[in-house]
């Protein structure tokens, strides 16, 4: 049995377990994460797309993702170490009036936080996507700041300096007990011994709500999950990442999203209109029929790319969508950085660093405001549908 | 045509064989490194051969020439083609089945015969364009026993009479040319093949898919002219194309020596053999008709390198020691354009493991249930095929003696045992050079005098002559192993002389009547020179010659064969590396190196998806199928235990599928 004393410790190296340990060395603290898994990133991290944008209708979301694409694009030139970092923005075709109505609308809220994103016409769209079905288009938004990275190489990068600055990493040790007194988080339990720390940082994403209830307390996240998959790699021939919001024709579909990663490979998603719950992640016989058609509709040319990989990943899912970040009253020293809501991925370096000043600093980097609206207190079932997912 | 030039091809030949018979052995290179990409397995399960057909890129080996076609070599990364009219979609089918047969070797034939003969509702589906899986490419008659297995018959002889066997069964349907691709959470498995993309949804699945050859890892391993056995099998008896004009082989177990003896029978020069053990893993029987033959087979000594610019142009090889590590001083290089690998089989079994994941019943047998001859496959198919028929509530006995004979099939080799010097006194006797016990017993079947037995064990013995010989000839035609030659003491028309009839196998080519030729024993030793008195095809057997020789009378019980072949010795020299060297590509598609992966290894990694994240070893076309193994011992190598290494993360597809089968657009590309 181990009695080691960290200043904190962070439970799960996923895509926001990681970037908050970065973060919190980067303050100086010395931390320990623990994960069930073999190793880091191995489990919703190795399941995104990879595509990072800012442009969200959610304030939260959006001043969040604007730091995380300031951490993904000079990460490079800071640590020397490729992450795959693409500057192809994001896409939004639009081929209803409906749709235009709805993005439209977003455009001033998402301006008004400084974001570059604009309206632009059929052929630039057409220019941007070559060989997207020009039947109907009637052009659509695009957001040149926004871009993509390799989920795997973002995580494995966030791990290497992470431990450069001390930071220990257990894997293969699941969590199983919080260590509590006198309404104080002491640690955490493992199958194997006993770490202790003031701080203890839920980072779970799918098994978020295991951990919670090691502390006594429900948090509403459950996991649904989403299928992708991935081609061989062909010359690249579209930069942005594409998002296609028409419900599909199947009736099983609402949007699917895809892009063209740094080996050229084409990387692909939908959103099942009934979530799949549960956390399993093995690959349905229905994917790849479906989302086969709504890609070639979109892009007929597609209909020659060898699809090399399917999986299947989750999202940790809130009652209202939105992601929580904040400390738990009841227990004080522990803190949430869960339901990510499928997004944990391009959040992650932003909830990384705000969550790092918040332990720290006991505020949050961003507008304390906006910050508010994401906290584990909210009304969980007031009326906030996100007008953009 | 191929990048321009018009070439010749043959109907129904796939795209790498056609390129192959027109001396085309570089069909692109790789977008990491530009090195040049050959073929490799030839069975639809890398993507080593990709090509560009009409700008699409498809595997050369799994697609079939059609005249006029536009093919060209995938130089990098292959471009889409902008082909963007909207094609017509129609849905996937889903198929039901009582018993889905993954794999239509011996095995799963067999399997689905019983179930089949039973009106069990079955699909049995395989990749290739025929069933009867690696029979298909034994062109040598099969050890084992005549009664049960089809002992004395050539391997693809056997695979055509159980194919007539199984289409008169009514319940059990057949889908060749169909490649199961994936098994999903559902319980579905998907196929894909010349009917496009469709779904199989089985109550009870046998996967019978065989074996995939291991592959070995030193500097050159990746050059084209360095693949399988079993690739090499396929340009040779399913294509009927002379891939190579000399040849080295590494392995000597049952198929790199059958190999050996194939490329002969087709005219190609072998020039050596090595086997890293101190003896070889196969039948003596086969090794001992290669060194008759002249080729040389080098024990405790295997590939260190090999060498080439754009194609395989020498290998070095070296001795090793106990623990397998090469030895200094001991290096031999040989010229060869084409090196065999065939150092071992591992069962493809990921397709059970995956079902019996998502719930499936599943069942396995033949090679991807436990690497053994395909005689054993044959008994093990019908024992499951049986269990399954049991399994699903059908009242049927299976034979009390048949799991005992399959096991005595799976048998390894016994022991070598001296041989003792025959003698007869008749007008005839045959001379049996059977010194090791294998399964194996059509020489007693055969004897029309009832004089050859096996005493004690019925068929691991070695047989014996007894009694009298009527000189039919019959023992030395049904010998699989060419072991048995039938002496005529004093029958010569020279004083002093005896004939000897020997079994020949080779094109005739030069050999006649009167002719002096020089004769070897059973190892391949010089014995001395005969006269050929007469030559004559063996009944039954359109493949085999009966050759008599007039020999000293003296000699006649030791000449077991006519000698072929002069061996050669390789250039001494080179350095030695004691383990596999930096530069070795160990992940193909991917062209990943050892030294990469090893950095990995010393940095702490011991999670292979992590190694597939930093260098992406194993993320290429094959899935890690290839490159597993030999990261796996690079691992051992670095010291550590393989307990503590965590193993790549499988998932569907087994090999990649374009998009558009999976949305039923008709005729692939849809224009």
């Amino acid at each position: 049995m181990s009695l080691a004393k960290y200043d904190a410790i962070v439970i799960g190296a996923g895509s926001v377990g990681c970037p908050i340990a970065y973060f919190l060395t980067l303050e100086g603290l010395k931390v320990l994460v623990l994960d069930g898994e073999h190793s880091v990133g191995q489990g919703q991290n190795k399941a995104a797309i990879g595509g990072v944008r800012a442009t969200h209708s959610d304030p939260a979301k959006i001043t969040i993702c604007i730091e995380s694409l300031e951490i993904f694009s000079t990460w490079k030139e800071k640590h020397g170490t490729d992450i795959g970092w693409i500057n192809g923005g994001y896409c939004f075709p639009i081929y209803r009036e409906i749709d235009e109505e709805k993005l439209k609308v977003l455009l001033p809220v998402q301006k008004s936080f400084g974001l570059n994103i604009d309206w632009v016409g059929p052929e630039k769209i057409i220019q941007l996507v070559p060989g997207i079905n020009p039947v109907g288009l009637r052009g659509g938004t695009y957001s040149p700041h926004d871009g993509q990275i390799s989920p795997l190489k973002a995580a494995a990068a966030f791990w290497k300096e992470s431990r450069d600055r001390g930071a220990e990493f257990l894997f293969g040790e699941p969590v199983t007990g919080l260590l509590r007194s006198g309404g104080r988080i002491e640690g955490v339990e493992t199958g194997r011994g006993k770490y202790y720390a003031d701080v203890v940082v839920n980072a779970a994403g799918g098994h978020a709500g295991e951990v919670g209830r090691m502390a006594g307390i429900e948090i509403p996240v459950v996991p649904d999950s989403h299928e992708g998959g991935i081609s061989a790699p062909m010359k690249r021939f579209f930069d942005p990442l594409i998002v296609d919001i028409r419900p599909g024709p199947e009736g099983r579909t609402a949007n699917f999203y895809f892009g063209q990663n740094d080996r050229g490979q084409v990387i692909f998603c939908y959103t099942p209109i009934a979530p799949i719950v549960g956390t399993n992640r093995s690959v349905t016989s229905e994917f790849m029929p479906v989302i086969s058609r709504r890609l070639i509709e979109l892009i007929p040319r597609l209909r020659n790319m060898l699809i090399r990989r399917v999986w299947r990943g989750l999202y940790p899912m809130t009652p209202d969508g939105i992601i929580i970040l904040d400390g738990v009253r009841e227990v004080k020293g522990l803190f949430l950085a869960v339901g990510m809501c499928g997004q944990g991925f391009m959040l992650g370096p932003g909830v990384g660093l705000n969550m790092a000043k918040l332990i720290v600093h006991g505020k949050p980097g961003i507008d304390p405001e906006v910050f508010s609206t994401i906290g584990f207190y909210r009304d969980f079932h007031a009326k906030r549908a996100e007008a953009l997912k | 045509m191929f990048n321009g030039q018009e070439m010749k091809a043959l109907e129904g030949e796939v795209i790498t064989s056609a390129l192959y018979a027109n001396g085309i052995r570089v069909f692109g290179h790789h977008p990491r490194d530009g090195a040049p990409q050959g073929i490799f397995c030839v069975n639809g399960q890398c993507s080593q051969c990709m090509v560009l057909v009409e700008g699409i890129s498809v595997k050369g080996c799994m697609i079939e020439v059609r005249e006029g076609m536009k093919v060209a070599s995938c130089e990098g990364v292959p471009e889409l083609p902008g082909r963007d009219g909207l094609p017509a979609f129609s849905g996937i089918k889903t198929i039901s089945t009582e018993v889905l047969v993954v794999g239509g070797g011996p095995a799963g034939i067999n399997a689905a015969i019983e179930l089949g003969t039973l009106g069990i509702e079955t699909l049995l589906v395989d990749d290739k364009s025929e069933l009867g899986g690696k029979l298909t490419l034994q062109t040598h008659p099969f050890f084992g026993s005549r009664e049960d297995c089809y002992a004395g018959i050539r391997g693809i002889d056997i695979a055509h009479i159980l194919t007539a066997e199984l289409s008169k069964l009514d319940s059990v349907k057949v889908r060749t040319g169909t490649t199961v691709v994936g098994a999903f959470h559902d319980g579905k498995v998907g196929m894909y093949g010349g009917d496009g993309y469709f779904l199989v949804e089985p109550r009870v699945v046998l996967v019978a898919c065989g074996a995939r050859e291991k592959g070995l890892a030193f500097p050159g391993c990746d050059l084209p002219g360095v693949y399988g056995a079993g690739a090499f099998q396929t340009l040779l008896n399913r294509d009927m194309i002379i891939p190579t004009e000399r040849l080295f082989i590494v392995g000597g177990g049952n198929v790199g020596l059958i190999t050996g003896y194939h490329a002969i029978q087709a005219g190609i020069k072998v020039v050596g053999l090595v086997e890293a053990l101190p003896r070889c893993g196969g039948y003596k029987v086969h090794a001992d008709k290669l060194t008759r033959l002249g080729v040389p087979i080098y024990t405790s000594r295997t590939v260190i390198s090999a060498e080439g610019d754009e194609k395989l142009e020498s290998i070095t090889t070296a001795a090793v020691d106990e623990s397998f590590r090469p030895v200094e001083g001991t290096a031999r290089t040989y010229d060869v354009d084409t090196l065999l690998v065939a150092v071992g089989l591992s069962p493809i079994d990921e397709l059970y493991y995956k079902l019996a994941e998502f719930g499936l019943e599943c069942w396995t047998c033949g090679d991807s249930a436990e690497i053994a001859e395909a005689s054993a496959a044959i008994f093990g198919g019908k024992i499951t095929g049986r269990k399954i028929a049991r399994a699903l509530g059908r009242d049927v006995e299976i034979p009390g003696d048949w799991e005992s004979k399959q096991e005595v099939l799976r048998s390894k080799p016994g022991a070598v045992v001296d041989w003792e010097v025959p003698s007869g006194d008749g007008k005839a006797f045959p001379v049996i050079r059977c010194v090791e016990e294998i399964p194996c017993n059509p020489c007693v079947d055969s004897c029309s005098m009832c004089s050859i037995v096996i005493p004690g064990d019925p068929i691991m013995g070695l047989p014996e002559f007894t009694g009298e010989c009527s000189g039919c000839l019959k023992c030395v035609v049904a010998c699989p192993a060419l072991a048995i030659t039938l002496v005529r003491p004093d029958a010569g028309e020279k004083e002093g002389t005896s004939i000897v009839v020997v079994p020949y196998e080779l094109e005739p080519g030069g050999l006649e009547a009167g002719m002096e030729v020089r004769t070897v024993d059973f190892d391949g030793n010089p014995v001395g020179t005969g006269t050929v008195v007469k030559m004559r095809k063996a009944p039954g057997d359109d493949k085999r010659l009966l050759v008599s020789i007039e020999v000293p009378s003296q000699q006649a019980v030791d000449v077991a064969a006519l000698l072929e072949l002069e061996a050669e010795e390789g250039e001494m020299g080179g350095g030695i590396a004691d383990s596999i060297s930096d530069d070795t590509i160990i992940c193909r598609c991917e062209r990943i190196t050892a030294g990469e992966i090893r950095g990995e290894i010393r940095a702490g990694v011991l999670d292979m998806n992590i190694l597939k994240a930093t260098v992406r070893s194993g993320m290429g076309a094959c899935g890690g199928k290839t490159c597993t193994e030999l990261i796996l011992r690079l691992y051992r190598e670095e010291g550590i235990d393989l307990d503590d290494v965590t193993l790549p993360t499988e998932r569907p597809f087994v090999a990649e599928v374009p998009l558009s089968a999976f949305a039923g657009i008709k005729g692939g590309d849809g224009k």
